[in-house]
């Protein structure tokens, strides 16, 4: 009988507790008495380095619907670079702009002669894919700390792939701010938690 | 009868009177084996399989889904860290709930493994004049910032030295995680950790069953009982597979980073190396792994 084995330890005390609350018989009783932690911490998995892992992913850069390409309506429009507020069309973002407006406005950035273009301010054509090489000219900080991850947000996987945000994403570049954001419930007051479970609740209240 | 068959024997005899008394009232196999399931950390890949076979038929029978199970050890070289920005944390909670989600905490009662913790600018980081319970109609208030804590997944964590049954350890990856089978429920880590980061399960959790997280680690998010410890786990079900955590993912300031201290490309490295950072409570020698930073 295994049994006879641990009697001298405070196991039948152990049992005899089990017994008054009602639990009690196993084959691995004796085991329970095993208090060798051999740890088992062994393992074939290596971590994969983020290192070499270069790839930007980034989701499209978020185009109001059927705006783009914008070429569609403006190589129809003769072109003025006479800095001015726009009123008929574009009404919407002279509403909102609010980025260093008063030096700033439209063609700072879009490009005059190819508006499915962004613009350098050293002339070079820009890609709405790449923009954040355009706010990186004076957030040069920002882009530093955006490239590596931590300025922004990054999803996917700590040790492989990432997918990265746009600045766009998050800063309407006309109105870079963000908006003050609704919170979620605060915890309930300690005092108002109910420890009961649904059942004892619904018994409480018959 | 003799006097020398005194207190041994009876407590030999009464137990083999359990035995068959339990064997007679036909008590269930499979329960008296978990009951006597040893510290998970002693157990043998083999036994941790069986036990994961019956807790995966164990959750089908009680919550009517099939539960992914895991055990996956800590990976080599990898040891976990987190960064978080005070200077762009909004307050708007959503960490909290991300988290509630994904690693199955009680509705009701309530736990919230992550606590948001609003303060003011003057005042600085003080717990004293902090407020958990704040709730304008926006977020951020003026004058404020928001500081969020959770396990703070201490280096020399004072909650595993405290436990009497060591339910509670620190795993190779820096992860500090509890044996949910083998906690006795005394709530001793819970006065010994310094950031109120463990919650105990007073009453039987709920977590309504269309919401349950099935991709569960054994040592993580899988579903408690009522007189168990808990507390964030990094989503260890998520960080052992490359991923990151919930709450990263779903900051909507990305004020949460996350990776691998030991890798010197890593976020998180770069953080260490050219940001403020500071830690909490740092005169309490916890040495946390969880770091506040200052981005901007
Ligand atoms: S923060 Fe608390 S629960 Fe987490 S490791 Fe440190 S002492 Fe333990
Ligand atoms: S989700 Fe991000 S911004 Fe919101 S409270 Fe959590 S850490 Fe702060």
């Amino acid at each position: 009988m295994k049994l006879k084995k641990i009697q001298k330890g405070p196991l039948p005390l152990l049992v005899l507790v089990l017994f008054i609350f009602g639990y009690g018989c196993s084959s691995q009783l004796s085991e329970a008495d095993n208090h060798n932690p051999e740890i088992n911490n062994s393992t074939e998995q290596i971590a994969v380095k983020t290192a070499g892992i270069t790839e930007i992913a980034v989701e499209a850069p978020p185009l109001t619907d059927g705006i783009f390409p914008c070429n569609d309506c403006h190589s129809e429009i003769e072109a003025n670079p006479e800095r001015r507020e726009l009123v008929d069309m574009h009404d919407d973002i002279t509403a909102i702009f609010n980025h260093d407006s008063d030096n700033r406005w439209c063609l700072d950035c879009h490009d005059l002669n190819n508006r499915d273009s962004l613009r350098l301010a050293s002339g070079q054509l820009l890609d709405f894919k790449e923009s954040y090489k355009l706010c990186g000219q004076c957030h040069g900080l920002k882009l530093r700390d955006w490239k590596v991850g931590v300025h922004g947000k990054r999803t996917g996987e700590w040790n492989g792939k990432k997918e990265y945000l746009l600045c766009v994403h998050c800063h309407d570049p006309h109105s870079p701010k963000f908006e003050l954001l609704t919170p979620e419930p605060p915890p309930v007051m300690q005092e108002n938690i109910s420890y009961l479970n649904r059942k004892q609740k619904d018994d409480e209240t018959k | 009868m003799k006097q020398n068959k005194t207190r041994r024997s009876f407590l030999k005899n009464i137990s083999l009177a359990s035995m068959a008394a339990l064997t007679a009232t036909g008590c269930n196999m499979k329960e008296l084996d978990e009951f006597f399931q040893r510290n998970f950390r002693t157990l043998s890949d083999k036994e941790k399989e069986d036990i994961i076979k019956n807790l995966e038929q164990k959750y089908k029978q009680k919550y009517n889904k099939e539960f992914q199970v895991s055990a996956q050890p800590a990976m080599e070289q990898v040891e976990f860290a987190y960064a978080l920005d005070l200077s762009r944390c909004v307050g708007c909670r959503k960490c909290v709930y991300a988290c509630v989600d994904e690693n199955n905490q009680s509705r009701s009662p309530q736990i919230h493994w992550i606590q948001v913790l609003q303060m003011e600018k003057e005042k600085g980081i003080d717990f004293a004049h902090s407020d958990v319970h704040y709730n304008p109609e926006k977020v951020p208030e003026k004058g404020h910032f928001y500081l969020p804590v959770a396990c703070q997944q201490c280096r020399t964590p004072q909650c595993t030295t405290v436990c009497p049954v060591k339910a509670t350890w620190q795993e190779p990856d820096g992860i500090v995680v509890i044996d949910y089978n083998w906690c006795i429920g005394c709530r001793y880590c819970m006065a010994a950790c310094p950031y109120g980061a463990r919650h105990f399960n007073w009453g039987e959790p709920e977590v309504p069953e269309e919401e349950l997280n099935t991709d569960v680690h054994y040592l993580g998010n899988r579903p408690r009982v009522k007189g168990v410890v808990e507390k964030c786990t990094f989503c260890i079900q998520r960080v052992r597979k490359g991923k990151y955590p919930s709450c990263v993912e779903i900051c909507p300031v990305g004020a949460r980073k996350f990776g691998n201290l030991l890798d010197p490309e890593s976020e998180i490295r770069y953080i260490l190396e050219n940001k403020r950072v500071l830690v909490l409570k740092e005169e309490l020698n916890t040495q946390p792994r969880f770091y506040y930073f200052f981005g901007v």
